[in-house]
């Protein structure tokens, strides 16, 4: 069977204003000679792929480019170069196929915050265009599974706690039974529990329906427990792609225990310690 | 058969706009509310102006709820679909409206349609007040003409609307405020309470490429007069083909927007 989702050397290019200091009069007259615009590479020419019922992390700093490729594979960006298909249709030209195919959730709960949850639900259902009696059933159950409290789901989502906004992000993503689902920092803020909650759900998921889940994390102990494989990204390049177990022991090749945590300051640290990205975006 | 079958599944996706956004009036009931009571207010203030000694009565008073009640009814229509965009990016739902297998024709298409039920039912509702407090005369107005007029200029509004909310998929900021200038803008030359030719000449100049001239000129025509639609065709015309020609090119132009905002990421940077 064809992959899941495929990534050939794709590539996406922002341009930034640079900001622009209030130095001397020399130093402003030197700023009018460098462009305005900056360039950041994003996403540079990253290829892999993920196989079907594979759950694969991407970890990285802030600003490696995690949530770009998952914009680019989910077909709010347009990639500057290479290629991505899902599933075998191509994210740009097959633009319309592949959105049936897949759903994300985004770190930030992307709700109608006014209207409840059943309402945005109820959305969710008619954009997708879902059976009107079948949705609700369906929606029932995830609610059910996640543990969301049903007396809550009419409320206004503005008064729902973090933890239940992101639980119903998840439920809006299942609801429309994507084969890919694409989940960008998914438990970012939320408590322990919560976070566990919604973690078995996503392996639940995984076992019951064989769903492909492509995911990004900041949490070392979430990848460790969720990923089949695990590609590490700094700068928009993969610095690393293993399996948790492989990964440690590229870092600690005479078998001493390492944590995930560990491997990640071993393949990224280097440069966290000069404070980020150098100054000079455009050349790297 | 399949084409009607196709519309009619498209139409059903559509109301997927509608339910939400009148969901959303449920939801801020109150503020509701309180702008409909400003509106009613607004709206009498400005027929009250007729019956100024020096003015000419109850046909001053019917020309001027003719305007108000018709900008009050296009202004509505201009700012849903133009602002739809911008309010969704401000709510955060961009992307996820975008990333969902529907047309952009077809969400579109939901835009419009909730914010033509809308416009209606605040006019309506405006109407009433103002005709209860009047005691209007309608018996000399042609209902039908200026029922033709309403449909042919929303057309057209929706066709400016839409050109004007590619506005913010280019520049998030400017975008929208252009779209405000630009409403101003129809507002201040299109005649709403006032005959255009009491404009200095360059702004009248202006009123004739505002499809809203020819609105009010026509439904004035119509309910003042009992013109017939004979009488006003070709101000329908002009409505006409303003939005034949100007809802296709605002598809256009959107989609081509859609991915210039796709390729620059300027649908939403955050997260
Ligand atoms: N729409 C955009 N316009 C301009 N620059 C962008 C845009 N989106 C991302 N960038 C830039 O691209 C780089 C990668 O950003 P991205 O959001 O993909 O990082 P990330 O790995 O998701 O970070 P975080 O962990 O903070 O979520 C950053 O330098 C960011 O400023
Ligand atoms: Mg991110």
């Amino acid at each position: 069977m064809s992959s899941a989702l495929e990534c050939h050397n794709a590539r996406k290019v922002f341009y930034v204003k640079r900001e622009r200091k209030n130095g001397s009069i020399l130093s402003r007259l030197f700023a009018r000679l460098i462009p305005k615009y900056k360039m950041v590479e994003a996403v540079d020419r990253l290829t892999f792929h993920v196989e079907p019922g594979e759950i694969f992390g991407i970890l990285g700093p802030n600003g490696s480019g995690k949530s770009t490729l998952i914009r680019l594979i989910s077909t709010l960006l347009l990639p500057d170069e290479g290629c991505i298909t899902v599933f075998g249709h191509d994210v740009v030209k097959e633009r319309f196929q592949v959105r049936k195919l897949i759903n994300r959730v985004s770190v930030d709960a992307a709700f109608f915050k006014g209207l409840s949850a059943m309402e945005n639900l109820s959305y969710t259902a008619r954009l997708y265009d879902l059976d009107k009696g079948a949705w609700q059933d369906t929606a029932a159950d995830i609610l059910e599974r996640l543990g969301l409290k049903t007396d809550k789901l009419h409320e206004p989502l503005e008064d729902l706690s973090r933890g239940m906004q992101q639980k119903i992000a998840v439920a809006r993503a299942l609801l429309t039974r994507p084969l890919l689902l694409l989940l960008d920092e998914p438990t970012t803020g939320l408590d322990p529990v919560s976070k566990k909650e919604v973690q078995d759900f996503v392996l639940e998921e995984r076992a019951l329906r064989g769903t492909t889940v492509v995911l990004t994390t900041h949490d070392m102990q979430e990848a460790d427990r969720l990923c089949d494989r695990i590609a590490i990204i700094d700068y928009g390049r993969f610095v690393a792609m293993d399996t948790p177990g492989g990964l440690k022991s590229q870092v600690s090749p005479n078998g001493e225990d390492v944590t995930l945590e560990e491997v990640f300051f071993a393949l990224t640290g280097k440069r966290l310690k000069d404070n980020g990205k150098p100054e000079n975006g455009d050349v790297r | 058969m399949v084409l009607v079958l196709e519309i009619n599944k498209e139409l059903r996706r559509s109301y997927a706009l509608v339910e939400r956004n009148f969901n959303l009036i449920k939801r801020y009931l109150g503020w509701e509310v309180v702008f409909m009571v400003y509106t009613v207010v607004n709206t009498l203030t400005i027929a009250f102006i007729g019956l100024s000694p020096d003015g000419s009565g109850q046909d001053k008073v019917l020309y001027l709820v003719v305007g108000a009640l018709l900008w009050g009814f296009l202004s509505v229509l201009f700012h849903e679909v133009a602002e739809s965009v911008q309010w969704e990016r401000w709510e955060g739902t961009i992307e996820y409206s975008f990333m969902a297998p529907m047309r952009r024709l077809t969400y579109l298409g939901g835009v419009c349609l909730f914010a033509a039920a809308y416009g209606a039912i605040r006019t309506v509702i405006v109407m009433f007040a103002v005709v209860g407090i009047f005691n209007l005369d309608l018996s000399s107005a042609n209902l039908l003409s200026g029922l033709i007029v309403l449909l042919l200029s929303s057309l057209s509004f929706i066709g400016v609307g839409l050109m004007a909310a590619t506005l913010p998929l280019m520049s998030a900021e400017k975008g929208s405020q252009a779209a405000h200038i630009l409403e101003a803008a129809i507002l201040l030359v299109s005649g709403v309470y006032y005959d255009v030719s009491v404009l200095p000449a360059w702004m009248q100049n202006l009123s004739l490429i505002s499809p809203a001239t020819y609105t009010l000129r026509a439904a004035r025509a119509a309910l003042l007069r009992g013109a017939s639609l004979h009488d006003i065709r070709s101000e329908l015309l002009i409505l006409l083909a303003t939005g034949v020609i100007l809802i296709p090119l605002g598809l256009l132009v959107f989609n081509r927007a859609e991915l210039y905002a796709m390729r620059t990421g300027k649908l939403k940077r955050s997260g």
